[in-house]
């Protein structure tokens, strides 16, 4: 009953947000009264995960007596990164403003709007460094000279779930390469079980994370890390063409089954037993967790054997904080506290276990494992693994593309065309390129200046 | 167009006084429209960066992406479905309550109030209210198609999100064509009918013998009014109920514009996207006052 709980945490959310509100009300009262400077802080997390954050919030406030940060939610992601647009065009921005992984192109080609983390810290003259936080979980939001610009927040990795039973009986470990998903996929098939496997959201986990967990190229110009100008996807490359493929055939099969791009369908799929393996992102633990009625295990996302690379690193998703430019100067010790404050290993820690994030800092994941969270939560340990595995190239420290969204929307409709059997793999991903590249230059156009 | 030649033409002692009162309705015209339509016209042939920081001249660059853009012809064949059949269904239905209540002994009170009510709901409550009925696996809705052997789920099956979305509007727009056929029927002569009667024509075909072609004049307002409607005010229910989904299948070129200017930042397509919506209403409206008026007149 996937839907069915998707509806109820959407009323649920609701009231939860409301609720929350409501009971903000006379502490913002009091907080006002103080002579205290504001910083606002514009968020997208809503229901629990606005309440870690709002505990989190309040323990910086009591913890100084210059600044008060005030956290908004402001919606969705993408409605937080809109209001914050509209907000600067408006000549009144936020102090710091939570932005989706994928609006970070747009953000960084933004120059002015923002001031980079790394140079906020320098000039407040708090240590700060790369160096402090996991590999792959920071590299997403670093520059070229490996800086990082915003700073990483909330952040997922795709692994694969497995249900041990189903896997057991025919008496299989959880495949490590794509490979040995197909044998193991029809085993289980000719075993009865109607499904092999099944994914969410396949852009980003079977086309983007595969580039980099395979060490591949997802575009030019380091996936477009280095420049705006000129980028052009390379998903038309063989790697591609060929694990889209074998995904269609497989779903022809019964090997991969595939029922939409947000997780809540497929989640229903693995959790009732119907599909046997799940590649997710790893912070759905807690929904699968809460309704799988059998025990299920974490293994790596499985990996192109056919690479010498692979398996290199998987990326972060989910969002960063960033510090926006033009502020009253006095604001800026304070927002720099406040971030110092959020990399803290105890807040690193009390953020990632409560939310079922990844730790961003090598501090607040050595916490935790000192704390025994790993031991009692066996398998949420796979998707730091993964972000460690190797240190990342150029080309596998994330994606870095306008129009991001865009492309996201067009690469999908091709692939459910390819697993729906109305096209080939190889036209498919030659027709998303095309689109995207269009899509590429014209974002390119949008980063100049001048007419 | 010819002016009515019963109009007089008044004369203002003083030649700024019309100028004075026409003030307040063309300053809003020019906030709310000569303005917005101005900027989305310049913004057509631009990329322009989010945070307003520059823009670059593209010409028709972004036109010629838009037609090479699958999505966006896919697009227009979903609008062109949705306004086609939403108004063949909603404007048959009108005119059918319109026929039976107008034949009614008694209660015509009665059964218009009930066809008329669904207008008076906001399309946002509607949409909300349709939301809930046919929410897969929990809708009340859904376990009645379930029973009828129908596996209803509109968020994965994009027909049936099509479907939805059609019936939704049809059932909200019945009443305004109601209204507008009961009107009509009561400006048709008693006389007519009657005479028809007596000369014997059945009822099928006193129906379509005077009935229908007296009524073709409200027939195309209706049709004009309806695929406008479609076209154009749609978005809340789709924002609610859809979100042009699943995989693009309800996705209107109105709700398009929304999606890749407010949605994905690509003002430029988006306002390329607003001028060729800006043409159709054009179009549209050229047609309404050319053929409406003069065309079909029955006297």
């Amino acid at each position: 009953m996937p839907l069915t709980t998707g509806f109820a945490a959407k009323i649920a959310k609701t009231l939860a947000a409301l609720a929350v509100s409501a009971a903000l009300l006379p502490m913002a009262a009091q907080t006002m009264a103080a002579d205290r400077i504001q910083l606002s802080f514009w968020t997208a997390m809503g229901g629990m995960r606005g309440e870690v954050l709002q505990h989190l919030v309040n323990e910086f406030n009591a913890s100084q007596q210059r600044y008060t940060v005030v956290p908004v939610f402001k919606g969705t992601y993408k409605e937080t990164m809109l209001a914050t647009i509209a907000a600067y065009r408006a000549h009144a921005t936020p102090d710091i403003a939570q932005i989706l992984d994928v609006g970070t192109a747009t953000m960084m080609g933004s120059k002015g709007t923002y001031i980079p983390v790394y140079r906020l810290m320098q000039r407040e003259h708090i240590p700060f460094s790369t160096q402090q936080f996991i590999p792959a979980a920071a590299s997403y939001y670093a520059d070229t000279q490996n800086r990082l610009v915003s700073l990483p927040f909330n952040s997922s990795t795709p692994v694969l779930f497995y249900n041990k039973t189903l896997l057991n009986r025919i008496g299989a470990k959880p495949p490590k390469t794509w490979a040995q998903m197909g044998t193991i996929g029809a085993k289980l098939v000719a075993a009865g079980v109607p499904c092999g496997f099944t994914t969410d959201h396949p852009n980003w986990i079977q086309m983007e994370q595969f580039s980099v967990w395979n060490g591949v190229h997802y575009a030019t110009d380091d996936n477009g890390y280095q420049s705006a100008k000129n980028v052009k996807l390379r998903i038309d490359d063989p790697v591609f063409v060929k694990h889209l493929a074998q995904l269609g055939t497989w779903s022809k099969s019964g090997v991969f089954e595939y029922v939409g791009a947000s997780p809540g369908p497929s989640t229903a799929l693995f959790v009732s037993g119907h599909c046997a393996m799940y590649t997710a992102s790893s912070a759905s633990y807690p929904t699968i967790q809460a309704g799988a009625k059998f025990p299920f295990g974490v293994a790596p996302l499985p990996y192109a054997s056919t690479q010498p690379d692979a398996p290199q690193n998987t990326v972060v998703g989910g969002a960063s904080l960033w510090v926006m430019n033009g502020l009253p100067a006095d604001h800026y010790p304070g927002i720099a506290a406040f971030l110092h404050f959020l990399m803290s290993d105890k807040a690193q820690a009390y953020w990632a276990k409560r939310t079922n994030y990844v730790p961003s800092t090598r501090g607040g994941f050595a916490r935790l494992k000192q704390e025994g969270f790993y031991a009692d939560n066996p398998g949420t340990i796979v998707a730091v693994e993964e972000l460690k595995n190797k240190p990342p190239k150029p080309w596998t420290m994330g994606i870095r593309l306008g129009y991001m969204p865009q492309i996201r929307q067009i690469i999908r409709n091709e692939m459910s065309a390819v697993f729906a059997g109305q096209q080939t793999a190889g036209q498919a991903l030659a027709t998303a390129k095309r689109q995207g590249d269009q899509l590429l230059a014209q974002f390119y156009l949008s980063q100049r200046e001048g007419h | 167009m010819k002016a009515a030649p019963t109009a007089t033409l008044t004369s203002f002692p003083n030649r700024w006084l019309p100028y004075l009162l026409l003030a307040p309705q063309l300053a809003i015209t020019c906030v709310f429209f000569v303005w917005p339509a101005f900027k989305a016209l310049s913004g057509a042939f631009y990329q322009s960066n989010p945070f307003g920081l520059g823009s670059y001249f593209v010409g028709l660059g972004n036109f010629t992406a838009l037609f090479a853009d699958p999505a966006y012809l896919h697009a227009i064949g979903i609008t062109l479905v949705y306004s086609l059949s939403t108004t063949v269904l909603s404007m048959g239905m009108g005119l059918f309550l319109a026929v039976l209540t107008e034949d009614l002994v008694a209660g015509h009170t009665f059964f218009r109030t009930l066809f008329i009510w669904p207008y008076a709901v906001a399309p946002a409550i509607a949409g909300a209210l349709w939301l809930f009925a046919f929410a897969p696996q929990i809708g009340p809705a859904t376990d009645l198609l379930a029973a009828l052997g129908i596996q209803w789920n509109y968020a994965l099956n994009g027909t049936q999100a099509l479907l939805l979305i059609i019936s939704l509007t049809a059932w909200q727009q019945i009443a305004y064509n109601f209204l507008f056929f009961t009107a009509g029927l009561q400006g048709i002569p008693d006389a007519l009918l009657e005479a028809a009667s007596l000369d014997g024509a059945s009822y099928m075909r006193r129906f379509f013998g005077i009935v229908f072609p007296l009524l073709a004049p409200t027939t195309f307002f209706l049709l004009i009014m309806n695929i406008t409607y479609v076209f154009f005010d749609t978005f809340g229910v789709i924002s609610i109920v859809t979100q042009g989904g699943p995989s693009n299948a309800t996705q209107t070129l109105v709700y398009k514009v929304y999606q890749d200017g407010f949605q994905n930042l690509n003002l430029g397509s988006a306002a390329a996207q607003s001028i060729i919506l800006m043409l159709l209403v054009g179009l549209l409206t050229l047609f309404q006052f050319r053929y409406l008026d003069r065309q079909i007149h029955y006297q």
